[in-house]
């Protein structure tokens, strides 16, 4: 039996209205101790409502270097953007 | 240079954080694996000198307080070792570094705390050093030891602050207590200061932790600030610092002080501090003793999770 507990990733909400941000990451040998823990490390000085945790073999990402490639096709399309819009400054509230 | 490491470089120029999956050279993860991972060992074992004092606080407030400091040392241990994870070692490999001695720890911590004032000279000299020394690496170019110092950064003027107290509240007392505090600044003060490391001449590894923006400020740097921020500190407490040598230089517009005995420093990061064997002892006492916690721990969730298998 493998007695090394699973690495958990841990993302905290400050604070209602906040979404969760990532905090780090901590061992647990389960969720509710991988809560607990985070709510110790993670939380010690109130900051936090809520708490997620996820065991870090769970999360897919995009890999580092097509950053560029995902981001290419937005970049070329300015007109997504307020600022590609010229409009007479008599105009209000827009 | 080939075109990953251009790309890298060029990211550290134009201080863009580096992060865990993107390329590294392999100096620049194994330097950080060693950094990091020091610092975290540090950290928990910085908790055995105050620790020892825990039971013996002059107060229920001064305990409550020292417990919270040291639980805080805890934490940072933990941010730090998470930290380091992500550069692909893993917490058993780092455990076993520090308990083999293969990992140093910073070599403050080998010495005893011998009285109460010792606790006060901890947090204002030992917190301060490393205060100075984090708040650069806020700014360093792997993204998770900035952000591990930033978290830290937040919690250590606690710390300093504490510390000082205990020294101002010691300084205002009997003769016998602003004695306890001047003979515990007597003798934490110069290993404080070897706290930032060899003088930047004899610092071979500082040049490419500089050029990486590992390292935001040199040795000789930080430790001339300390020095100068903690010679105007100590007018406050009435003490002195033990360097008959410190005199401020009007040219320099900083302290000039003595010289730091380099053997000395050598001697103790070399296994031969007052309390090296016995830091180390107490992290191995703590590793078989929680062995059974572990095991308990990790059986317990297997069993749950075939019991939550079978009902489903």
């Amino acid at each position: 039996m493998n007695n090394e507990w699973p690495l958990w990733e841990i993302f905290i909400r400050s604070k209602q209205g906040l979404d969760h941000k990532h905090a780090g990451s901590l061992h647990a040998a389960d969720a509710q101790m991988a809560i607990e823990n985070a709510r110790d490390v993670y939380t010690r000085r109130m900051e936090g409502v809520s708490i997620w945790v996820v065991e870090s073999k769970y999360i897919r990402a995009s890999n580092p270097d097509d950053a560029s490639s995902l981001y290419d096709p937005a970049n070329d399309k300015a007109y997504r953007h307020p600022t590609f819009y010229n409009l007479p400054d008599e105009l209000k509230h827009m | 240079m080939n075109n990953s490491e251009k790309i890298f470089q060029d990211k550290i120029d134009r201080e863009i954080k580096i992060e865990p999956k993107d390329w590294m050279p392999e100096q620049y993860r194994k330097t950080l694996i060693r950094q990091m991972s020091q610092h975290a060992h540090s950290e928990i074992v910085g908790m055995l000198p105050e620790g020892d004092w825990i039971t013996r606080a002059p107060s229920l407030k001064r305990k409550a307080i020292l417990i919270a400091k040291v639980q805080d040392e805890a934490g940072h241990g933990l941010y730090l070792y998470s930290g380091t994870e992500t550069l692909n070692i893993t917490r058993e490999e780092m455990i076993d570094q520090l308990l083999t001695g293969k990992a140093k720890y910073s070599s403050i911590f080998n010495y005893p705390t011998l009285t109460w004032a010792d606790i006060g000279a901890i947090g204002w000299l030992v917190d301060g050093a490393a205060i100075m020394n984090q708040i650069p690496l806020c700014r360093c170019s792997y993204g998770p030891y900035a952000r591990a110092m930033i978290r830290i950064c937040k919690e250590e003027s606690f710390h300093q602050r504490q510390g000082f107290e205990i020294l101002l509240t010691l300084s205002r007392g009997t003769d016998a207590q602003r004695n306890m505090a001047q003979d515990a600044i007597n003798r934490w003060w110069w290993p404080s200061i070897m706290m930032f490391g060899p003088n930047d001449d004899a610092s071979p590894h500082s040049a490419q932790s500089i050029a990486w923006k590992i390292k935001r400020f040199s040795n000789d740097e930080l430790r001339q600030k300390f020095i100068d921020m903690c010679a105007d500190q100590i007018k406050i407490l009435g003490f002195t610092l033990p360097d008959d040598k410190l005199k401020w230089n009007k040219e320099r517009n900083h302290y000039d002080f003595g010289e730091i005995n380099w053997d000395e420093f050598w001697n103790v990061v070399n296994g031969n501090g007052p309390c090296n064997k016995e830091r180390i002892a107490a992290r191995i006492k703590a590793h078989e003793d929680g062995a059974w916690v572990r095991e308990a721990a990790a059986a317990y969730a297997e069993k749950r999770k075939l019991k939550s298998q079978k009902a489903a």
